[in-house]
């Protein structure tokens, strides 16, 4: 009868059987021996290390063949950097982002940041992280997040990045940086101190914050950013909490999310990557098509309610599995301006929400289902 | 004293009781035994012992008749508090209570908890005081005090655990991790499925085992006592915003 074994079984049988051989070792076991730990010290430096190999070369694929996509780039999120003699596990998360990244072959055309970065917006923690950031071989875009905002209101992040709000375009697709996290004040008829305001801000249960928003004066920016694009542009929106509502007590909700997608209706294709939510999240509201991306610190459970239907959610994360349901990732964007949006899991099979999949509202290309309700 | 409800909201952060002041709460010398019902409970007077008396009306006390203040000890070791000589009985009490609360803003910390996490209220049981369901119980009947009484109390019970739940420090991590990081509203941590066979420990665990081995783990902190305070204060928020999931012992 096969037996399940969970990836920790399976590092620790190894070990074991290691450690047994080396205890009677001679000559003619050495190899042997040397071979297995060869073996483990590969596992333990990467035991589920999906690197995708890239489908960019796509010249000579058949006719009929999938449309191949035009280029791609690489995701990291949600790092929540606490300084390293504070916590290490989330600085060896953002590394081991790193690492993948630079280990995708070829690169990536640049690598996206969504936001979160550091955990309480300390001037060291997102030192910290820029830090580690320089490391990427590609050019990095980065978003702001409301874990690096609002001890300084953004100060030493925009020292570090820049402003919070910008457009760039590549390879014929015009993309839009938000901040999406502006909050109306909770902090001042409270007395808060800068600290008190980010430690509620950074709790995500903590219901005396107010919802996020994009803004007035940013929808404004957005809509003469996008004045002068025809109707047939290729659009991809980056903003830090999901461009909807899904979920207001989680912040898992943007407040004006309707009038910033009344200012994206008029174009054909669109597609929004957002960071905050730590899970495979999908959705799609007319035009627009919304990616959430996986977190390099912990994953977050879903939404007790309200979860979009074309959402295929990945199983449960197993808190005995570090790093379990953590990842990075990547986005290949086709010709037309719609992706492929690649969550390359740590721990699992890498899964990939296709255009196919988004385009036919969830009937074809289906992602394969997680053998493992979510909870 | 039996007219006068005693308001004296509990400092949890010392998990202390506060007794305010011996006169009124009843820790001094004259304190009415429990039940003391007597007509003239609440005219007894004070045993204030005044220890300065200032001739001109103070600041704080703006509202003395004869402008004479007393100064009152407070048996919960802080600050003497000025009162007017003049105030007596209830007033006193309202008093003492209002300068009380100004000094302890932290005092409404269960409203706090609950208004900040969203924390769900336990089973309402006013029906219990229609028609003769609260009368003759083995320790006498239930009036709407006692109803109050077991919410609030229960209330403070789950809001300990939800102030603990939210508070890498009083987890004790070494890690700056509290649970909320995973569990916001304690989501994903299904107590109703407890006990059941925890593969991963190759043994049945009780909620309280899955607690500790997350604080060992992820939260990195010291083993906690399954009986402690905090483990029991733990259980009982988890357990609360589970309200109205039916039990499934077992579950995976």
């Amino acid at each position: 009868m096969a037996t399940y074994k969970s990836v920790e079984t399976r590092y620790l049988e190894d070990r074991r059987a290691f450690f047994r051989g080396l205890r009677n070792l001679d000559r003619r076991s050495f190899l042997k021996v040397s071979a297995a730990a060869m073996g483990a010290a590969a596992g333990l430096a990467a035991p589920h290390s999906f690197t995708p190999v890239s489908v960019a070369r796509g010249a000579e694929s058949p006719p009929g063949a999938a449309p191949q996509p035009a280029f791609r780039f690489a995701y990291i999120s949600d790092s929540h950097l606490y300084e390293r003699d504070v916590n290490d596990r989330f600085v060896r998360g953002l590394l081991r982002a790193v690492d993948d990244v630079n280990n995708l072959d070829p690169q990536p055309d640049f690598v996206f940041y969504g936001g979160d970065l550091a955990q309480l917006g300390q001037a060291k923690e997102l030192e910290l992280g820029a830090q580690i950031l320089k490391n990427l071989k590609a050019p990095l875009r980065i978003m702001v997040g409301e874990h690096d905002w609002y001890l300084d209101m953004g100060q030493k992040w925009r020292e570090l990045f820049g402003p919070p709000t910008y457009s760039f375009d590549h390879k014929g697709v015009h993309f839009v940086v938000l901040n999406s996290v502006v909050e109306r004040d909770f902090w001042t008829a409270r007395g808060m101190s800068p600290m008190e305001r980010m430690r509620t801000v950074a709790g995500l249960d903590n219901g005396l914050q107010s919802p996020f928003t994009v803004g007035a004066a940013q929808r404004k920016w957005l809509q003469d950013d996008l004045a002068r694009l025809p109707d047939d542009a290729r659009i991809i929106v980056f903003s830090h909490s999901p461009l909807y509502k899904l979920y207001k007590p989680w912040n898992f909700w943007t407040d004006d999310a309707d009038e910033v997608q009344a200012i994206l209706k008029r174009f054909q294709r669109v597609v929004v990557i957002h960071g905050h939510t730590h899970q495979l999240l999908t959705n799609r509201i007319g035009n627009i098509h919304f990616h959430g991306v996986l977190s390099t610190a912990w994953p977050w459970p879903y939404a007790p309610e309200g979860m979009p239907e074309i959402t295929i959610q990945m199983s449960r994360p197993d808190p005995f599995n570090p790093h379990d349901g953590c990842g990075d990732g990547e986005i290949h964007v086709h010709p037309d301006g719609l992706v492929d949006k690649v969550y390359s899991l740590w721990n699992r099979n890498p899964v990939t929400v296709s255009r196919a999949y988004m385009l036919s509202a969830g009937k074809e290309s289906v992602p394969p289902l997680p053998n493992r309700p979510s909870y | 004293m039996r007219n006068a409800p005693l308001r004296c909201p509990a400092s949890a952060a010392a998990g202390t009781i506060c007794v305010l002041l011996g006169a009124l709460a009843g820790c001094a010398q004259n304190a009415a035994p429990p039940g003391a019902t007597g007509p003239n409970a609440s005219e007894r007077p004070p045993a204030i012992t005044p220890v300065a008396a200032t001739a001109e009306p103070s600041a704080a006390a703006p509202a003395a008749a004869g402008g004479e203040t007393v100064a009152i000890g407070a048996c919960d070791g802080g600050a003497a508090v000025e009162v007017p000589s003049s105030l007596t009985g209830q007033p006193l009490a309202d008093s003492l209570m209002d300068q009380w609360q100004r000094d302890h803003p932290e005092a409404n910390w269960v409203a706090e908890q609950q208004e900040r996490h969203a924390l769900i209220p336990p089973a309402d049981n006013s029906d219990l005081l229609k028609g003769d369901q609260g009368k003759d119980h083995a320790y006498g009947n239930y009036t709407e005090r006692d109803i109050l009484t077991w919410a609030r109390e229960t209330e403070k019970f789950v809001a300990e655990g939800s102030r603990i739940f939210h508070s890498a420090d009083e987890l004790g991590s070494t890690v700056a991790v509290s649970c909320d990081m995973c569990h916001p509203h304690a989501a994903n941590t299904h107590p109703e499925t407890y006990p059941k066979y925890q593969t991963q420990l190759g043994r049945v665990a009780l909620l309280r085992d899955m607690i500790d081995w997350c604080i060992e783990n992820p939260v990195r902190g010291e083993h906690l006592d399954p009986n402690g305070a905090k483990m029991r204060a733990l259980e009982a928020y988890i357990q609360s915003q589970r309200k109205g999931v039916a039990l499934n012992y077992g579950k995976h």
